[in-house]
């Protein structure tokens, strides 16, 4: 501690001040954002479908296509005039649902990208009441009940058993539910080939009308506006699904515990929650709700079951389900968006198109959650450390 | 390093600090959390840049880009959390990264280095043993020579103490001496008073990102002037308490097994009575059984063998329900990952348990008025700072995290609460007010049992300590007639032998 003798034991200590390389001249700086503004969330989800849009377009536009056209076309094909809103939001309900058995599952921390399967397993429960339970007599007031019961029982199900693997014996319920999927399609084109089969074909035999749930177009006689127009009461289901879980989740018992597990499952844990139970149940509810979703669809739209009842529902649905943040409510128009894609883009070519838009929607709103919990800047970068 | 400026998203960390450090000595830099001392030792070590002013060492200008940088300039930071891999030996572990040599390795060669090394500054460690076989103290030395093998002549120890026991911090201390005997220079982060006090040359202080004293000498200060530099006001090291008047057994742990994680044997038959109106202190080094134990007495953990019994009911397995029910509360040892949940707001994590009983909930409904009345009521009693209700909860400091969880575990008024490691990390500030509550707790006559890292604070808040070894309790003492040495030697495996 006498003179400062300098450090000549250091293997030299050079100013590194001007790096020979070159440097970008700007640097990202982020900062975790201390509270994030109700509108945000909002934004980045509007953000990402332009995103999606604008990338979409240079793709449209690079195979010779003019994208505003096309993007003028695909609107004015899903949301031009009452008939084709109509479709459009016979597309939607099926997404409701199922985008909401993705948003229960989700906010429990459960992957379940399984909806489609158990879609498919509500519409073969469904069919299954058709099939075997009642004859053409019954009331609908008792048939179409007891098939939505069904519907939601088998899909339930469907769910419940990746959720007791993944609760009891900590399996990968992200496998389980995906695998189930094709055991679904399997299990369905065992009866449509075979027991179900109608003279041989694919299908079932078209449901007698006591198993068909009513469209609006059913009651153009006392209202003339409604004639063509399909909208079916699976919407109306939909939308009170989408009352029903929005309580659920912020005012029972039950929504807590489902919030606090998504947020932490140790903490959970800690509070005296069954955890176990709990992944099960929550589970069984998406799957219910999934299944749901495919008993409207083959009671509302399809009227029998067959092999391509969906385009991919339970599939979409997970895009649903991020995009509204995993806010039930959002849910609606999100799905109504999609609804109006599927309906939209099966009018221009390359008919690929709504699963590429949907695809990077996925990827820019995945992408985009680091703008809701990050400020992000763009600062020059200096060598700030020798002034 | 002079007039250092950083700032973090609303603070300045470091507002124009400035640190000088001579060769051959030993330099405390003392201050809370969040006083921006360990941000001013990243940004000497490389690992943050500063958003202004200088580093000059030996008279050469210098700017970090990186811990690589500040290395090769003689500078190195050993961190609280050690970077080493289990499997690999000390060796390993110490060349690691290391550019040279570039494709031969000869590890006996490195070896040799090590040991010589190890002589060179009294730093006993078997340079074969692999990381995972250490002890804490014994892998703190593996960071510390990792620094040397690299030729650090400043090394900055960032809370080297918080995992040590008393006998490993004397050993620390002798080493460090060698160091700065050897003419290299040493910072030594800490907000424990009577530690700086012990190996300082010199103590800068630090609070709210500014030096409130420099380069002091300790000869010229006591313990409760640094306090106040520290902390802004005085502080009181003996907080007020009811006279001692154990009454009924609360807690009763009889002959009680459980397996760690691992599952090797973790408690290996625990007896132990925490009364009514006592604080149990349990003493130990880390990894001896004493978070095990908690999570048995708390329904997280199941056990092997024997019982344990809540004012009279035996406590099932798997069943944390059970204990919330009968009366036991929990700080748990890991405030973010178990005690709370980050993303959820205030008034979510404080209904955490009581979101079952009425009023909060009315039949399976969660009465959310209800729930908001009483989050905002234990807000204010319990002073937790945070702008709203809603606020998520890893947006507070440990702190706050700490009222917020006694907040929600007190108010249920506990008949026993097990408090794990509940001032680790905290400020002395904070470190006081959790004190005080949890001494509250005991006068209203809750049973609580403390397991704490440090040693002195259970010294002075415990009416009886025990000592925890390798799964079994060593020692239970009144602690009027317990000393530090004799408690220290017990933390380290002797036996009572009078």
């Amino acid at each position: 501690m006498t003179t400062p003798t300098p450090y000549s034991l250091l293997p030299t200590p050079t100013p590194r001040a001007s790096p020979r390389r070159f440097a970008f001249p700007y640097r990202l700086e982020l900062e975790p954002r201390m509270t994030t503004p109700r509108w945000l969330p909002w934004a980045t989800s509007l953000g990402s479908v332009v995103f999606a849009l604008v990338v979409g377009g240079l793709v449209l536009a690079y195979v010779g296509g003019d994208p505003i056209d096309a993007y003028a076309h695909i609107f004015n094909a899903a949301f031009g005039n009452p008939g084709v809103l109509s479709d459009t939001l016979v597309k939607a309900s099926p997404l409701i649902l199922t985008g909401l058995a993705c948003l229960i599952a989700f906010r429990a921390r459960l992957w379940n990208i399984g909806a489609e399967g158990q879609f498919f397993i509500g519409a073969f429960g469904a069919t299954f009441v058709v099939q075997q339970m009642f004859d053409k007599d019954a009331s609908p007031w008792l048939v179409i009940p007891t098939m939505a019961l069904m519907g939601f029982a088998c899909g339930a199900l469907w769910g419940a058993i990746p959720g007791f693997l993944r609760g009891r014996f900590g399996v990968n319920e992200i496998i389980t539910t995906l695998m189930m999927n094709y055991i679904a399609f399997f299990w369905n084109d065992f009866f449509i080939y075979g027991r179900w089969s109608d003279r041989g074909f694919q299908l079932t035999p078209t449901f007698p009308k006591n198993a068909w749930m009513p469209r609006l177009s059913d009651f153009a006689d006392q209202f003339p506006a409604f004639s063509g127009i399909t909208i079916h009461a699976g919407l109306f289901l939909g939308l009170a699904a989408t009352v029903a879980i929005a309580y659920l989740l912020f005012r029972t018992r039950w929504g807590y515990e489902i919030r606090l597990i998504g947020d932490n499952a140790r903490a959970a844990e800690y509070a005296g929650i069954n955890i176990v139970r709990n992944t099960v149940f929550v589970l069984a509810l998406s799957g219910g709700l999934a299944g749901l979703a495919g008993m409207a669809e083959v009671s509302g739209v399809v009227h029998r079951l067959q092999e391509r009842i969906s385009p991919g529902y339970g599939f979409t649905a997970i895009i649903v389900a991020w995009l509204a943040k995993l806010n039930p409510w959002a849910v609606i128009p999100v799905a109504i968006v999609f609804g109006g894609l599927i309906i939209g883009s099966r009018e221009i070519q390359p008919s690929g198109l709504s699963r590429m838009l949907q695809g990077i929607v996925l990827f820019a709103i995945i992408g985009s959650e680091i703008l809701n919990r990050y400020r992000v800047r763009l600062v020059r970068a200096q060598l700030s450390q020798s002034l | 390093m002079r007039g250092i400026v950083k700032r973090f998203p609303g603070v300045y960390a470091n507002d124009h600090v400035d640190f000088d450090l001579r060769r051959g000595e030993i330099h405390a830099l003392l201050g809370e959390n969040g006083a921006g001392k360990s941000t001013l030792m990243n940004i000497l070590a490389g690992l943050y840049r500063a958003d202004g002013g200088s580093i000059v060492i030996a008279g050469q200008p210098c700017a970090f880009r990186s811990p690589q940088d500040a290395i090769a300039a003689g500078i190195g930071m050993v961190y609280q959390h050690f970077m080493l891999i289990p499997s690999q030996s000390v060796t390993e572990n110490v060349i690691l990264g290391l550019r040279e040599p570039r494709w031969s390795l000869n590890l006996s060669q490195a070896d040799q280095k090590v040991v010589a090394l190890g002589k060179q500054f009294s730093l006993k460690v078997d340079p074969r043993a692999k990381i995972w076989q250490l002890s804490v103290g014994e892998q703190q030395r593996v960071e510390i020579l990792k620094m040397l093998y690299r030729g650090v002549q400043i090394l900055i120890m960032d809370e080297p103490t918080a995992v040590l026991t008393p006998i490993e911090v004397r050993d620390l201390f002798a080493i460090l001496r060698a160091m700065a005997a050897e003419n290299r220079s040493i910072v030594f982060i800490s907000h424990k008073l009577d530690e700086v006090l012990a190996i300082a040359d010199r103590i800068t202080v630090m609070r709210g990102g500014k030096v409130t004293a420099a380069g002091l000498d300790p000869r010229s200060v006591n313990k409760s002037e640094l306090a106040r530099l520290m902390v802004g006001r005085d502080i009181e090291f003996q907080l007020e308490r009811l006279p001692y008047r154990p009454s009924p057994v609360v807690l009763d742990v009889q002959s009680l097994e459980a397996a760690s994680d691992k599952q090797l044997p973790a408690l290996r038959g625990i007896n132990l009575q925490v009364h009514s109106g006592e604080i149990v202190g349990i003493a130990g080094v880390a990894g001896n059984g004493q978070t095990e134990l908690a999570e048995v007495i708390t329904g997280l953990r199941p056990k092997t063998a024997g019982q344990v019994l809540i004012n009279g009911q035996a406590l099932k397995d798997h069943d944390v329900l059970q204990a919330i029910n009968t009366g036991v509360g929990h700080v748990p040892e890991d405030r973010s990952r178990v005690g709370t949940a980050p993303t959820l707001g205030i008034a979510d994590n404080l209904i955490m348990k009581s979101y079952r009983r009425p009023p909060i909930a009315s039949g399976w409904r969660l009465n959310r008025r209800e729930a908001r009345a009483q989050a905002s009521q234990l807000k204010d009693d319990y002073a937790i700072a945070a702008p709203s209700l809603d606020t998520e909860a890893r947006l507070l400091s440990g702190g706050n995290l700490q009222r917020l969880i006694l907040a929600r575990e007190t108010s249920a008024k506990p008949s026993l609460l097990v408090a794990v490691h509940p001032t680790r990390g905290l400020d002395v500030g904070a470190t006081e007010a959790v004190l005080r509550l949890l001494i509250r707790q005991r006068d209203a006559g809750a049973a609580l049992l403390l397991i704490s890292e440090d040693l002195d604070e259970i010294m002075s808040v415990s009416d009886r300590v025990a000592v925890m070894y390798e799964g079994r309790i060593s020692a239970v003492m009144e602690t009027r007639q317990a000393n530090t040495e004799t408690i220290g030697l017990l933390m380290g495996g002797s036996t009572l032998s009078s």
